[in-house]
């Protein structure tokens, strides 16, 4: 049962693993003006992992700092969901990640800006507001893409669909140790789907997309039990860092 | 090939009690991904305040040609600024 | 003496506002004869001024900025990719924050300076066209690999650093659009280069491996920096128009030497050698001696022969493609909804 240390550090994994997905697109994006918006998404997804990170070393207080946590850590240890961390290289299904993953972050951080942690409602209170962008800019795509061409239309579906079933994780209260709920710390997963559900399904309607109906993946990130390409996304952004034990940058 | 998205002029608000002055432009779909586009490349660096795009077809603009007959006869009415006027010595607040 | 064949030709290299061919490649166009300009473009030069969008100009200076600036827009959007290359692998969070910032800076510089050369009656969509189809060409310094994370931290310090010699004149350019963007940039330039030299110095006072790598990057990127002014002045047949009517400012031999006397002490600074024996300071004439540098190599990557021409094509290239049906879709949905809020003809008429 993850504790305040095991609760932070999942979220701050769901935030740095999606920044490593996002930065792919710097130099990649379907027009100049996109690949600085994503850069910019990928910058405030950075930032919050950064500031989680850093909490949860500081909670944990083993002497761990941000990087031990991001450059030091194996597949097993990382507590993200696995939606973030597949590869996302085509723009639809980016944009339905982002809207499924903002929307989730937009309640999420809303309620914990009410948290009785001070520090974790202090990030979330900052991060509220840039998650909030991360939507917006989520949404107005996936209904371009969605009410576009006959190519996007059924593009963004794919994307839709393929991005659907991992998305039943964000809610999973299991991994959470309920103390942290009922002593006001922590947002009880479960408790935010209703008002995630509404906001995607809202803008899948004004897209003219049809809401997936489509099987739930048995995924458990939050067990550190990930997809085969975590791996791979660690090896290449640790590799450097493990190179050089002890190393400074 | 299909072209590029239009262009939109971007004026940015730098501070509270500023006008909306012209930075630069860009290319977006449309009026509301333009604004985004706009606080993305043009405010990153806390730069503004508030923002306004404009279609960059929808500006009338006053043509070099007609410089002469637009602008040259302003230049002789002195008595449109407070220098022309001879003030007496002593006198202030004027 | 380099042979410089002038005539009318699209194959020309932009190196971040510098302006220069390949020996036996064709150069741009000569000037035409100054009694070809219009009395008020000669008199807005004469006084220092501001050429703007809509001024009357010479064919041959619309046509000098529209290539100049495209290449150098080229050149910023494919400097991504040489340090977006190492995004994915930074060696610390803060590192790799400074680093996306960096590459999604140098997309921001692209987009000024293409809306700079829109000014000019060009559309962004044929410039990109140009560059895909490689009609026109972006600096050679980002065929160069990068190698090891200490060539992020050369790119800033000697890449950017010659870069902004290169392009402090440039605010002072005399084509008002170009000349605005250009101070857009250097304020932002200024931010790269201090985090390259920052990795440089970390490194050079890190392990012995570290100070290796930093030291092994900045004998690969000292003289193709170098080489990022152009051919010597004498070799350089497009500087003396282009000086004239007030793009380029100094000389590719005088900027040369700026940046080696800028550099030099930093090294030093840093602990870091230079890769060059000739390097001596010479209290004559109050700068550094350098080597000769050899533009063989040079000439070759212009021609595309470069470690990396063709990998870097290929990647904008299929960004771009890739894009296509997103870019149609917006357009697509734009046009569905203007459409929407027409009334329909009939009742216009009614009205």
């Amino acid at each position: 049962m993850a504790g305040l240390f095991g609760y932070t550090l999942a979220l701050a994994d769901d935030a740095l693993i999606s920044a490593q997905r996002m930065s792919w697109w710097i130099s990649r994006a379907p027009q100049l003006e996109e690949d600085v918006a994503l850069a910019n998404i990928g910058l405030d997804q950075l930032g919050q992992a950064r500031l989680l990170l850093a909490y949860a070393g500081e909670v944990e207080a083993a002497g761990r700092g941000e990087d031990d946590l991001a450059y030091l850590r194996d597949e097993r240890e990382f507590r993200n969901v696995c939606l973030v961390e597949r590869e996302q290289t085509d723009f639809g299904v980016t944009m339905a990640r982002l809207l499924i993953f903002s929307a989730w972050q937009c309640e999420l951080y809303a309620a914990l800006s009410r948290s009785a942690d001070a520090t974790l409602a202090g990030v979330a209170g900052k991060a509220v507001k840039e998650v909030a962008y991360h939507l917006d800019h989520a949404s107005r795509w996936v209904v371009r893409l969605g009410d576009g061409t006959d190519v996007s239309h059924q593009r963004m579906q794919a994307g839709l669909d393929a991005e659907w079933p991992w998305a039943a994780e964000l809610f999973d209260d299991a991994f959470l140790d309920t103390g942290l709920v009922d002593s006001g710390v922590a947002a009880l997963p479960s408790s935010l789907r209703d008002a995630v559900d509404a906001g995607v399904s809202a803008v899948i309607d004004e897209a003219t997309l049809t809401r997936p109906d489509v099987a739930t993946h048995y995924s458990a990130g939050r067990d550190g039990r990930h997809t085969e390409q975590l791996g791979f996304l660690l090896a290449e952004m640790q590799h450097l860092a493990r190179s050089h034990p002890g190393a400074t940058w | 090939m299909s072209r590029d998205w239009p262009l939109w002029e971007v004026f940015v608000r730098s501070r509270r009690g500023l006008s909306h002055v012209h930075v630069g432009s860009l290319h977006a779909p449309d009026a509301e991904m333009a604004l985004r586009n706009a606080r993305d490349l043009y405010t990153r660096r806390q730069e503004g305040v508030s923002l306004w795009v404009v279609p960059a077809s929808a500006i009338a603009a006053s043509s070099p040609d007609e410089k002469d007959s637009f602008f040259d006869p302003a230049a002789d009415k002195v008595y449109r600024h407070p220098t022309f006027y001879d003030v007496p010595e002593g006198v202030d607040h004027l | 003496m380099m042979q410089c064949s002038v005539t009318d030709s699209v194959t020309v290299e932009d190196v971040y506002g510098n302006d220069f061919t390949a020996p036996d490649q064709p150069a741009q166009p000569t000037r035409p004869a100054a009694s070809d300009e219009p009395a008020s473009f000669r008199d807005v030069l004469a006084a220092d001024g501001r050429i703007e969008p809509r001024d009357e100009m010479p064919e041959g200076y619309r046509r000098t900025l529209i290539r100049q600036i495209a290449q150098h827009a080229h050149s910023e959007i494919i400097g991504m990719q040489p340090e977006g290359n190492w995004i994915s692998r930074a060696p610390s969070l803060r590192r790799k924050a400074i680093l996306m910032a960096k590459v999604q800076d140098e997309a921001g510089h692209g987009l000024y300076l293409y809306a700079a050369a829109e000014t000019l009656g060009v559309d962004r969509a044929d410039l990109l066209d140009q560059l895909h189809s490689g009609r026109q060409k972006y600096s050679s310094i980002f065929n160069y690999p990068t190698l090891t994370w200490a060539d992020v931290g050369a790119i800033g310090w000697l890449v950017d650093g010659a870069a902004i010699v290169n392009q402090v004149p440039l605010c002072r350019c005399s084509y008002g659009p170009y000349g605005r963007a250009m101070v857009r940039v250097c304020k932002e330039e200024s931010f790269h280069q201090r985090q390259g030299f920052e990795i440089l110095h970390t490194l050079a006072k890190g392990t012995d491996a570290q100070r290796a790598m930093a030291q092994d990057a900045v004998d690969r990127y000292w003289w193709p920096s170098l080489m990022m002014f152009g051919p010597p002045d004498d070799d350089s047949p497009n500087s003396a128009q282009s000086m004239a009517w007030g793009i380029k400012r100094h000389s590719n031999d005088d900027l040369r030497q700026r940046f080696v006397d800028m550099t030099v002490p930093q090294s030093e600074a840093l602990g870091l050698s230079l890769p060059d024996p000739e390097i001596a300071w010479n209290s004559d004439r109050g700068h550094y001696d350098f080597g000769e540098v050899d533009f063989t190599e040079l000439f070759e990557v212009i021609r595309g022969n470069g470690p990396c021409n063709a990998e870097r094509m290929a990647h904008r290239v299929r960004a771009h493609e890739d894009g296509a049906w997103v870019r149609e879709a917006a357009t697509a949905y734009a046009d569905k909804r203007s459409r929407q809020a027409r009334p329909p003809k009939a009742e216009e008429g009614a009205a």
